[in-house]
């Protein structure tokens, strides 16, 4: 036997142990840390905004309305054809669930391209942590920015790790491993997709609307 | 129950083969528990190294061996080592990963890939942190307080990074144990029947998952802070130094609950099997380790009553730290009773076991001192903050560790080590522990700080005394290794169960199968009915 043979002899042979229920179990726990890890940034967030309420209103004018508008719609589209693929998936049809997984996957792109539009004017007008615009700020709106970078662009990594995740279970669904027996990393890898949208709900009107 | 090593199916060790490959990709969660208790002894050696020349510096008042800088980042490195690669996994990640599966009659645990690659992440982590000793390692104290990790000029964040990738392995290995309870329990192990150590690897479990994240990002944000300068842990940018406090000690206090719950519920198998005893309080105890694990988060302020916290925070959170005595309490009090009136055998997990009663009952009450406003203003950042430290991380997470090892070695490698041996090495332990930190806690009474190269010359009778007391503490640690690496080589063969423990671990062979059984398994009683075993034993004698 060579050594990918057996080594996906042992995988096939451990790989039931969880089952079902426990690897969705599992997906729970793992969801659980990632809010405790968003956590600790929105209580960020909430006490440097009551210390610097002006600064922090002054500073959110700044975003652009229009296009955080968009990319929450985007992202809500997202979850919506995710939805849609995991339902697919779970009935067995495949060239449906496939669909939907590149629909996702491409909303998925569409919500960094305008991520990176924005961190590129951002940055063209020299508002980034050690920017020439952004030294100019008063210490609060400083601040803002620097938690408006690190959140953003910690849930644009959790977007980026998604779509790679979403584009797995897309060749998977091509090659036929899934079917109405068997669609479970479908589910698991679409709760992992409504969390990042679920995080990205309460970034948009913390950072764009409220300030 | 009968033995079974007549049925005749080869240990794990033969079956998988000795090959590299067959322990560096394995999923089988008893190798996996081998490879990280070979990796954690060998961060303990080095960690203990460290410790042993710290102590040694500090044998005279100025240089002795080394400079302050030197000294800075020794005691950094000693620290960061101990907690983030010796006593956070020592217990879950060897003997829960090896015994977990075992104790509830499974063939694994749930997620064997994220099994193997928890082990990875550690691997990674630790070798990060062993880079920056070629950089001249750092120097912020394990505890990385800001504005200093954020201005000193050495590699934080290959420290950091480091200690991110062991906090994933760390949650790793808790979603797993956390699945593995449960759903893979054997037929008839309910709850209420389940092995004290499963509730405190449960309780365990629940904290890691829930307060590592919050480590990781802090740990995260102190390096984006250093790299880009994002302003939230410095006040010239609106940011504030102490926010770093209160979300790193929002983990590192839960932290030492990760640390001390798996020793407790080593304890309680070692104190039970060792005495012949069914446990004194059983739900007592499976509660209380959720109690603690609950209550572990709420106490965190403590670590900050001198930071400028208001008089209302910091009295509650003096309140919550007595009250998270209470459960701590209830376990002592429960193995003691458990003691009492039993068939006591002074093995050597035994011995470790009254170790830890003894030295755990000191740490834990020298905790109330710290948790009292008044009195920690005075003690607050001394060497007696640093006694109480080792007496329930070294007192009570390392003893339990040492216990729990000698008890389950024979289980683990099949073979049976010296006792007499063992026994010398748990009596110079238990001498060398109290020379070294009682003076300590005297030092920190009299206002010796902690963490200084230098001191008053009237400190140094106490520093010496507690030096020596080192070294016969590293004696004793030398006797217990050579104790176990000697059974490996010289060692008796165990037979299935060495000591007539009644857990599910003790009725496989010694060392198990590849799938840990030699048949199906069903549990009829709880692990402690030593009684009902007792009582069947005598109607045998009696109409024998």
């Amino acid at each position: 036997m060579s050594v990918a043979e057996s080594i996906r002899a042992m995988v096939a042979e451990k790989e039931e142990l969880a089952g079902y229920s426990g690897a969705k179990f599992g997906m729970w726990l793992f969801l659980i840390t990632e809010l405790m890890l968003f956590a600790v940034l929105f209580t960020a967030y909430g006490v440097f905004r009551a210390l610097h309420l002006e600064a922090f209103h002054e500073a959110h004018r700044e975003l652009n309305l229009t296009l955080g508008t968009v990319n929450t719609l985007v992202l809500i589209t997202s979850s919506f054809t995710m939805a849609l693929a995991v339902g697919a998936a779970q009935r067995g049809r495949r060239s449906l669930t496939t669909l939907f997984l590149s629909a996702t996957t491409l909303l998925g792109i569409a919500f960094l391209f305008i991520k990176a539009v924005e961190y590129g004017a951002k940055i063209h007008h020299g508002l980034y942590p050690g920017g020439p615009a952004f030294q100019a700020l008063e210490a609060g709106e400083k601040l803002f920015f620097g938690l408006y970078f690190t959140m953003t662009g910690l849930h644009a990594l959790h977007v980026y790790a998604g779509i790679l995740v979403v584009l797995w279970l897309l060749v998977r669904n091509l090659l036929g491993h899934f079917s109405s027996e068997y669609f479970a990393p479908v589910e698991i890898g679409g709760l992992y997709w409504h969390l990042v949208d679920l995080i990205w709900i309460y970034l948009f009107p913390l950072l764009y609307l409220v300030g | 129950m009968a033995m079974h090593e007549h049925h005749g199916l080869a240990s794990f060790y033969e079956e998988g083969g000795n090959s590299l490959r067959s322990w560096l990709l394995t999923l089988d969660h008893k190798r996996i528990g081998i490879l990280y208790l070979v990796s954690i002894l060998a961060m303990f050696f080095l960690a203990g190294i460290l410790a042993l020349l710290i102590r040694t510096e500090l044998l005279t008042p100025g240089k002795t061996i080394m400079d302050a800088e030197a000294y800075n980042r020794i005691f950094t490195l000693h620290g960061a080592l101990m907690i983030f690669t010796v006593i956070i996994p020592a217990i879950p990640a060897t003997l829960g990963n090896f015994l977990l599966p075992i104790m509830l009659g499974a063939k694994d645990v749930a997620f064997p890939r994220l099994n193997l690659a928890s082990w990875y992440f550690y691997m990674a982590g630790t070798v990060l942190m062993m880079l920056t000793l070629l950089g001249g390692a750092v120097d912020t104290g394990w505890t990385f307080y800001a504005p200093y990790s954020i201005l000193t000029r050495n590699a934080v964040v290959v420290v950091l990074l480091g200690a991110f990738l062991l906090g994933m392995s760390s949650i790793f290995t808790g979603l797993n144990f956390i699945v593995t309870v449960h759903r893979l329990r054997a037929p008839g192990l309910t709850w209420g029947r389940l092995p004290l150590f499963i509730w405190a690897l449960y309780a365990t479990s629940i904290i890691q998952v829930l307060a590592t994240p919050v480590v990781g990002i802090t740990l995260l944000l102190v390096g984006l802070e250093r790299i880009l300068g994002i302003g939230i842990f410095n006040p010239a940018m609106g940011g504030d130094p102490v926010l770093f406090q209160h979300f790193f000690w929002f983990y590192s206090h839960p932290a030492v609950y990760i640390m001390i719950l798996p020793a407790m519920g080593v304890m309680s198998e070692v104190i039970t099997v060792h005495a012949r005893r069914p446990i004194f309080g059983y739900w007592a105890i499976a509660a209380s380790s959720l109690a603690i694990a609950a209550i572990s988060f709420l106490v965190w302020g403590h670590h900050m009553f001198v930071s400028g916290m208001s008089e209302l925070a910091g009295a509650i959170f003096s309140f919550l730290t007595f009250f998270v005595a209470i459960p701590t309490a209830i376990k002592v009090f429960s193995w003691t009773m458990t003691l009492y009136r039993g068939q006591i055998r002074l093995r050597t997990p035994m011995l470790y076991a009254l170790n830890f009663i003894l030295l755990f009952t000191i740490g834990g009450l020298t905790g109330l001192f710290l948790g009292a406003l008044s009195t920690d203003v005075h003690l607050h950042d001394t060497y007696f903050v640093v006694a109480h430290f080792h007496y329930t991380m070294m007192g009570g997470v390392l003893t339990g560790f040492l216990a729990g090892l000698f008890h389950w070695w024979p289980k683990m490698t099949g073979r049976l080590y010296s006792e007499r041996w063992g026994q010398i090495g748990a009596v110079l332990y238990f001498l060398g522990f109290n020379l070294t930190y009682i003076p300590q806690f005297i030092m920190g009474s009299q206002g010796m700080p902690r963490r200084y190269w230098d001191y008053l010359p009237e400190f140094q009778g106490l520093h010496v005394l507690s030096t020596i007391g080192s070294y016969v503490l590293a004696v004793g640690l030398f006797v217990s290794l050579g104790v176990i690496l000697h059974s490996l080589w010289k060692g008796r063969k165990s037979p299935a169960n060495p000591w007539g423990g009644l857990t599910l671990e003790w009725q496989t062979s010694s060392p198990p199968p590849l799938h840990n059984f030699h048949g199906p398994v069903k549990v009829e009683h709880g692990p402690y009915a030593y009684d009902r075993v007792q009582a069947k034993e005598e109607v045998e004698e009696v109409t024998a």
